[in-house]
């Protein structure tokens, strides 16, 4: 087994990118290796509260996210700047995510044996 | 080394597969394995066996062609990513009653069970963008 760590750093709705990023997270948890989610930069609005992507067409990624814990995705991680940098608070998201300030973010992604960057 | 490597964009919106194909040519040359190359979001493109571009361009397709000929290297396309793209190989356009077979030579198609599966075989696994 490996340890996976996805670094999400564009926001939702970027074409069809998140959902088929999100497929391979889903197939290496079904192949029962140990995922996890850093979101980074524009990548915090993923969990974004509130999103009405269907109004131009996009499916809803957000609903993924949630329906993830189903599917063992040990953390979702986020960078704590990234999220003031934008305004986000804690409450604004809808998963609770694990934060991380910028100068910890090193320390964590080597922790992990694969890093993708999607 | 073993090296799994990911091609994510087309040929004609970036020079990544074609740094893609240099690494992976370099890697061969110093003695390492290539398990696979998987081809993902509009990196599926670079599998598109019609694609003409002019004589005195890349022809980067050509050049995959002749790498898995020459090195038997596997070069898989994501199912999923190339049908919503509409590349469909001849298997998957007959199960669809369409009439395609848009696959170049060398490549095969099949799900993401293979990418992850190439992450674990490989001590390296590298996505060019």
């Amino acid at each position: 087994m490996k340890k996976y760590l996805f670094v999400l750093r564009r926001p939702p709705h970027d074409g069809v990118r998140t959902q088929e990023t999100l497929d391979i997270v889903l197939t290496l948890a079904a192949f029962d290796q140990s995922v996890s989610l850093l979101l980074l930069d524009d990548g915090v609005f993923q969990l974004k509260k509130g999103q009405q992507p269907e109004a131009f067409g996009m499916k809803d990624t957000a609903s993924i996210f949630k329906a993830l814990e189903i599917y063992d995705v040990k953390s979702i991680y986020a960078e704590i700047e990234s999220l003031q940098e934008r305004g986000l608070k804690r409450r604004d998201l809808c998963l609770p995510v694990q934060e991380y300030h910028r100068k910890d973010i090193a320390a964590l992604i080597a922790a992990f044996d694969i890093v993708y960057t999607g | 080394m073993k090296f799994a490597i990911q091609v994510n964009s087309s040929p004609t919106h970036s020079t990544s597969g074609y740094a893609a194909y240099q690494f992976i040519t370099a890697a061969l040359a110093a003695g390492h394995e290539i398990v696979r190359v998987f081809f993902y979001h509009d990196g599926i493109y670079h599998a598109a066996g019609y694609a003409t571009p002019p004589d005195d361009e890349l022809h980067m397709i050509r050049l995959w062609s002749r790498l898995a000929r020459q090195h038997a290297i596997d070069l898989v396309v994501c199912i999923s990513a190339a049908q919503r793209r509409g590349i469909l190989g001849s298997d998957e356009a007959k199960r669809q009653n369409k009439q395609d077979d848009d696959l170049a030579e060398g490549f095969r198609i099949s799900g993401l069970g293979q990418l992850a599966e190439a992450t674990l075989l490989a001590d390296r696994f590298i996505v060019f963008d």
